[in-house]
Parts: structure tokens; C-alpha cells; sequence
């Protein structure tokens, strides 16, 4: 849980800061074209809650831990000390695979929401510094534009999701692991690909899910 | 000698296959308790494999394994670790836990088999002993990866007998180790044997640890081996049966002189050390 969540902070936080940053400069050029400059609070809330917040956290974990898991694990399995494990009583799955299952559930979420907050922090330094817009008018277009039902649910759904197929992904890739080294290296190399892959596939079954449902 | 009592450990015609090689080929043969069984092959001849299998680690494709007179091939996972608390197994390369202590390490078994049921206040004691046994009583609180190759094979022997066993499966305990280490290895497995009296089975391409495992005792009042034929009336070898596998199959079944006697080009080639 700790390299899990306090080890991808850093990282999560950066980001972030400059995709919330990036998107608050982006947006504002096309929001120009409608004189709606005011808007980019809004904006740049809605995509980091929805999209970003969670796809960008997800990608960042996928490649720090579902790599990590299965290199780990994988090495653990080249040198038999996945079978020592069953040898000397314990389940492996029950060992190594549920707690990095819990812990990436726990925290991939929070790590979404920091992401979530910082990018809009990143979103707010260039409202206020380079588009000219108060504090008050960039804050409130962006909290009020944030439902509870449609984008906060869906912005915390689909980290859960993604942690369960980042751990899944590293876990299985890492017991599976066979060929020594040069094995570990091809299991860590496709559990990255298949859980960013997978991420992307699923952010897009689940927001279908709800725009299907109407509440987007 | 042996007929008479059950055998610990009764493979019946099995077959493990990997795609379209046999790793074991229609392997058929008894190990009765007390007895020593030294397995010999080529690289790839199916020697870790025979072990794991006995261990219920890989399910054989034809055929069956019995351990302690029950049959184990057809067991699920959670019965398999009943079975598996009364074998202990060293592997090939020590496979210990990197990310635990030593102490954790041999503790592991102690805490996890759950028919062994040992006392959370016996646990640090008997971890003690098992290294103590192994000579390596300063161990405890350093992790595997700072030990030496040698000092890893004797820590992971000590996990294996911390149980106390009555069968114990060594895969390659000598691969990899300079011949004064192997030496050691060879004499704390041997200690192993004759002060718990285990059935043992080793896996090894060596020849002189077959030799040793056949020959030597050990003397548990002066601490050290002895030729073993003084004790039992001069016979050599009397309670090792040594096996040799080829590509899967088991060639050769039989005791030291017999080994020793034949001409057979793949066997003299492991059988070096003629007298």
C-alpha cells in the first residue's frame, strides 16, 4: 500500500498539475472563439474529474505497478519461490495476489482524487496568472459545474475498475512468468501493455454506461 | 529388507508432459522408509521435475503418486498441503524468500502448514535449533541476499528439516558450490538422515555425493562422518538405491555395485569415481 500509494504521489502529482495546467491553456483558446473564457473552470473540473483525473492516475500506476507486480512476482516464480510458497503450506494467490489487489482498490482512487484536485490547482495557476480571471470566478464555475451523480461517480468508478485490472493484470502476467530473466522482462513489458490497453478500453465502456444512462 | 513395510513414497507408472515432450516418461518405482535415494540424470532428464510431482507441485498426465498411502495426483490444493507438511523440500536454487529474514524464512513453515500446529512460543526456539543444526547460528536477523551461495543452501536446508519430516526431497543441493561447500552440504544432509532417521531422495549430477549419501553415517557423538559399512556388517550402500533418469525415463534402478558394475555407456559416463 505504501509503494503503492505514497510511491506514485510524486508522479500523480505532476501529472496532474500540468495536464490540469496544459488543458486550462488549451481550452481557453477555444473558449475565446465563444468569449466564454470564464468557463474554463468549468472545463478543465469536468474533464480532469471524468477523464483525465482517472485515466492519467491509471496509466501512471499501470506502468509503475502493474509493472512492479509482475516483475516481482515473476521473479519470485523463476526462482521457485512461488513453488516453495505452495511446498510450505501457503496459497500463493491468498499471499501475494489479494493484498496488492486491496491495496491498489484503496488506493488508486485516492490517488485519483489528489490528482483530480491538483490538476485543478494546475488549471487555476494559469486562469489566474495568464487569462486573467479572479480566483472566485475560476473556482466557482469549477466546483458548481461538478455533479454528484454523473461526474463524481464516474470519476471514482472507473479508478476502482482500473486498479482491479492493473493488480489483476500485474499478478497474472508475474505467476505466469516462465524463461528466467529474459522472462521477467517479457511478462513486466506485457502486463504494462495489457493493463494501458485495458484502461483505455474500459474508460470507454464506462463512460458509455453513462451517457447511455443519461446522467452525463 | 524393504519389501516388507509400506512405502512413503510409490510412483506408479507416471507420465508428466510438456507439449509434446515427456519430462517423465512411464516412471514406476518405491521408496520405503529409511531409505535413501539418490537420483542421477543429465540436465533436462527430468530429475526437478520427478521431485516436484512427488510433491504434488505439477500434476502428473498418466499414471499415479502415492505419499504416505494416499494418492496425491488426484488431490486438490487445500489437501495437498496436509501431505506436503510431512515432506521436506530444498530446491535448486534455495528458493528463499527475499524479502523476509532468515528467521522468518525457516520460521515460514513452522507458521504456515496448518497440520503442523506449532506453538507461537516454540517457533523461535525450534528456528534456533534448525539453524544451530545447519551452523548457522548467526543468521537470524540477515536477509538471503546477504549470504553466500553456500550459507543460502544451508539456511533453506534448515527450512526444510525445521519441521522434522519424515520425507525430505533435495533438489541439486551441491549445483553451483565449490567442492569443499558441496562437502558440507552433502554431511548436514547425511546428518539429516541419521539423527531424524527421514526417507530422503536427492537429486544430483554429482557422483561423489551419491557416493558419500551411500557410504557415510554420521556420528552424532564425535559430530562428524564415518564410514557407514563398519556399522552395518561391511555391506556398502545398504539403504541407498540410486536411479538414474535419461530423457525422461528411468534407466537404471539399482544399488551401488550394480551401478557400478554396469557397461552401460550413459552410466559409466556419471559413474566416474569407480573403485
Amino acid at each position: 500500500m505504501d509503494t503503492i500509494g505514497v510511491g506514485s504521489l510524486p508522479i500523480v502529482i505532476m501529472t496532474g498539475f500540468f495536464s490540469g495546467a496544459v488543458m486550462a491553456l488549451q481550452m481557453s483558446r477555444a473558449l475565446a472563439t465563444y468569449g466564454q473564457v470564464g468557463k474554463t473552470g468549468m472545463i478543465v473540473s469536468l474533464t480532469l474529474v471524468r477523464e483525465l483525473g482517472p485515466v492519467l492516475t491509471g496509466l501512471m500506476v499501470a506502468g509503475r505497478n502493474a509493472s512492479g507486480i509482475a516483475s516481482e512476482l515473476g521473479s519470485m516464480k523463476v526462482t521457485e519461490q512461488i513453488d516453495a510458497m505452495r511446498a510450505l503450506g501457503t496459497d500463493p494467490v491468498q499471499k501475494l495476489v489479494t493484498p496488492r489487489l486491496e491495496a491498489t482498490c484503496v488506493m488508486l482512487p485516492l490517488l485519483t482524487i489528489i490528482a483530480d484536485f491538483v490538476g485543478m490547482v494546475g488549471g487555476w495557476v494559469i486562469a489566474y496568472f495568464f487569462l486573467a480571471l479572479t480566483s472566485r470566478q475560476y473556482w466557482s464555475s469549477a466546483w458548481r459545474n461538478l455533479e454528484w451523480k454523473a461526474d463524481v461517480a464516474q470519476g471514482l468508478i472507473k479508478p476502482l475498475v482500473f486498479a482491479v485490472v492493473i493488480s489483476m493484470v500485474g499478478c497474472y502476467y508475474g505467476l505466469r512468468t516462465t524463461g528466467g530473466t529474459q522472462g521477467v522482462g517479457r511478462s513486466t513489458t506485457q502486463a504494462v501493455v495489457l493493463a494501458t490497453v485495458l484502461i483505455f478500453v474500459l474508460d470507454l465502456l464506462i463512460t458509455k454506461i453513462f451517457v447511455f444512462q443519461g446522467a452525463s | 529388507m524393504a519389501a516388507a513395510s509400506e512405502p512413503i513414497l510409490r510412483f506408479d507408472h507416471v507420465t508428466v508432459r510438456y507439449g509434446d515432450v515427456a519430462a517423465l516418461d512411464d516412471i514406476s518405482f518405491d521408496a520405503v522408509e529409511g531409505e535413501s535415494r539418490v537420483i542421477m540424470g543429465a540436465a533436462g532428464s527430468g530429475k526437478t521435475v520427478l521431485l516436484k510431482t512427488a510433491l504434488g507441485l505439477i500434476q502428473p498426465d498418466g499414471g499415479h503418486v502415492f505419499a504416505f498411502g494416499k494418492e496425491i495426483s488426484s488431490m486438490s490444493e487445500q489437501q495437498l498441503f496436509e501431505v506436503r507438511s510431512k515432506i521436506g523440500m530444498l530446491f535448486q536454487e534455495s528458493a528463499l524468500f527475499d524479502s523476509l529474514t532468515i528467521e522468518e524464512n525457516v520460521a515460514y513453515p513452522l507458521e504456515n502448514q496448518a497440520s503442523i500446529q506449532c506453538p507461537p512460543d516454540q517457533v523461535h526456539p525450534r528456528v534456533v535449533e534448525a539453524l544451530k543444526f545447519v551452523e548457522l547460528g548467526g543468521t537470524l536477523e540477515k536477509f538471503p541476499s546477504e549470504l553466500s551461495g553456500g550459507m543460502r543452501r544451508r539456511a533453506a536446508i534448515a527450512r526444510a528439516v525445521v519441521t522434522n519430516p519424515p520425507l525430505t526431497l533435495y533438489d541439486s543441493p551441491t549445483a553451483g558450490l565449490d567442492p569443499i561447500t558441496a562437502h558440507t552440504i552433502i554431511a548436514l544432509l547425511i546428518k539429516a538422515r541419521d539423527t531424524s532417521h527421514t526417507t530422503a531422495l536427492m537429486v544430483t549430477h554429482r557422483y561423489q555425493d551419491g557416493n558419500l549419501m551411500a557410504n557415510f553415517r554420521y556420528n552424532s557423538e564425535q559430530g562428524s562422518l564415518e564410514p557407514a559399512a563398519r556399522q552395518n556388517g561391511g555391506k556398502r550402500g545398504a539403504r541407498t538405491t540410486f536411479m538414474l533418469l535419461r530423457e525422461g525415463r528411468l534407466v537404471f534402478e539399482g544399488d551401488q555395485q550394480r551401478l557400478e558394475s554396469s557397461n552401460d555407456p550413459y552410466i559409466c559416463k556419471f559413474v566416474k569415481a569407480r573403485e
